[in-house]
């Protein structure tokens, strides 16, 4: 089969020498590019050319990358295997036969097939750093609001940050330098908090000489043995560095995966509730009055994935469920918060493996929804507590991949640059 | 499966206000799938309240005239126009 890479293969050329310069881009195709379709791996958007760019695209193209193609994603971002792509699914280049991990999943496995230098993806619960784990390569989830959204179709917006990959950590931190930074067209992102004249590629020394890294017990338990074993492999090659590590407790990160999803499915049936055919997206050519017309577009137009989460968020904000659901998941948020601002008092990073498991195989997981939500149980604690992370690989078992999740406070990129530049060295 | 499991009458209910038609086989997946689901997030009710003071601030800026979407450009996508306008189906 064909790995599947990219939902459009059209250049976009960038202006002049700046620091990208020769070098090749995947941008995940829920990323604005002007003139370009963005599908978002979705039949509703199948058609759909924006006629401006996100703001991460200006700046790409502002610094001389070459955009070489708007890589294939679960739809909407909505899964973590890349099989719910209208485009079909996406091979894994590191472990063929197998998922490349999602939503990013064209985005990872471009880097690691060579297609492009870099990508950029998108991370609402582990969307960057789940296909960075399963396709070996480097992946940055960055502070809720280091990065603009302007021009990302939207998902769930409390949760979601745009972020690079890369083949190392310093592709990705150099990556992250063009794109970080305030933007006055969203207004929920701040100034790049570096030093004049330092940079995040700079940050890349592999210095842990002191480093303290604490590991939460909750991460590992019921992980797969092999995925355990090349953790404490990676951490115990740290420890030879200089760091030291010490194990932490959040107990909150028990409730994290409900939490999220009822959160990021709310988020979704709010926002997905533009897609009506009739300013873009799918057109039913049906009969009948506005909402038996928008009703058709839209089971047309979505997949069984997107459906279920517009319906579960529909479900969790209507009358009498709201205080049982999306509250209760509101404090989860606090509370898992309120748990990593302690364990990140006492330690520099926080260290987990970024999946419990080896990438699945290809088809492997499709029925059942709720157990490919559980694999999501590292990840999306991140993304309620809007701190950053970082999964580098660690490593392999049974020879496939393994990534190495490092969580940071919020704002300390340096910091995981700094640390995940260290693995494997 | 809880008592109060969602019956396939629910999930309807809920696809008309999400306005997504669903076929009956649709239906009849959803309904298993969501019983299963909103089981696993029963287990919010262990949650305890949480004090959420968020440090935010409002980020304001001038209301100043500037340059936008041309017409053209914000029509293009749309599969009915009509005298500059987007047109949909009937409301009623």
């Amino acid at each position: 089969m064909s790995a599947n890479i990219f939902i459009t293969e059209e250049e976009i050329d960038g202006e002049g020498d700046g620091p990208l310069a020769g070098t090749t881009v995947a941008v995940k195709d829920n990323i604005s590019t002007e003139g370009v379709r963005t599908t978002c791996g979705s039949r509703m958007l199948e058609e759909y050319v924006p006629p401006y760019d996100a703001t991460v695209v200006s700046r790409l193209k502002e610094a001389g990358a070459t955009i070489v193609g708007k890589a294939n994603m679960d739809e909407f971002g909505m899964g973590s295997t890349n099989e719910t792509s209208y485009f079909g699914p996406t091979d894994n280049p590191a472990a063929p036969g197998r998922v490349p991990g999602g939503s990013s999943g064209g985005s990872a496995a471009a880097v690691a097939a060579g297609e492009a230098d870099v990508a950029l993806g998108t991370d609402t619960g582990g969307s960057i750093r789940c296909p960075a784990a399963f396709c070996g390569v480097v992946g940055i989830k960055p502070t809720y609001g280091l990065v603009s959204r302007y021009g990302l179709v939207a998902y769930g917006n409390s949760l979601e940050q745009i972020g690079p990959f890369g083949e190392t950590v310093e592709d990705a931190a150099e990556l992250l330098d063009v794109i970080a930074g305030d933007d006055d067209r969203d207004a929920t992102t701040r100034e790049v908090p570096l030093e004049d004249n330092s940079s995040y590629a700079d940050a890349a020394t592999g210095d842990v000489d002191g480093l303290s890294i604490g590991v939460p017990t909750e991460l590992l338990e019921g992980a797969d043995e092999g995925v355990v074993e090349t953790f404490w492999d990676a951490i115990a090659d740290l420890e030879d560095q200089g760091a030291e590590y010490h194990e932490v407790s959040l107990p909150s990160v028990e409730h994290a995966v409900e939490a999220y999803y009822v959160i990021a499915m709310s988020e979704a049936s709010s926002n997905l509730a533009r897609f009506d055919g009739v300013r873009y997206g799918h057109d039913a050519d049906a009969d009948g009055n506005w909402n038996e017309t928008f009703a058709q577009a839209r089971k047309e137009g979505f997949g069984d994935e997107v459906k279920r989460r517009i319906l579960l968020g529909t479900y969790a904000l209507s009358a009498g469920y709201h205080d049982k659901y999306y509250k209760k998941a509101q404090d989860a948020r606090a509370w898992v918060k309120q748990d990593f601002d302690e364990a990140l008092s006492e330690a520099d990073v926080l260290a987990s493996p970024t999946m419990p498991v080896p990438p699945f195989e290809l088809g492997e997981s499709l029925d059942d929804p709720l157990q490919m939500y559980l694999a999501d149980a590292n990840t999306v604690p991140v993304n309620l507590a809007d701190l950053p992370a970082i999964s580098v690989p660690a490593g392999e078992t049974d020879g496939l991949p393994v990534g190495l999740q490092l969580i940071g406070p919020a704002f300390g990129e340096e910091q995981l640059i700094r640390a995940g530049s260290a693995i494997g060295r | 499966m809880s008592d109060d499991a969602v019956s396939p009458e629910e999930v309807r209910h809920v696809a008309e206000l999400a306005r997504v038609d669903l076929s009956d086989d649709e239906v009849d997946q959803f309904t298993r799938q969501f019983a299963d689901i909103l089981e696993y997030f029963e287990t919010l009710d262990e949650v305890p309240e949480v004090d959420r003071d968020a440090d935010l601030t409002n980020v304001m800026r001038p209301d100043e005239e500037r340059d936008s979407l041309d017409r053209a450009e914000a029509l293009r996508n749309a599969s009915e126009t009509e005298d500059g306008y987007f047109k949909g189906p009937n409301v009623s």
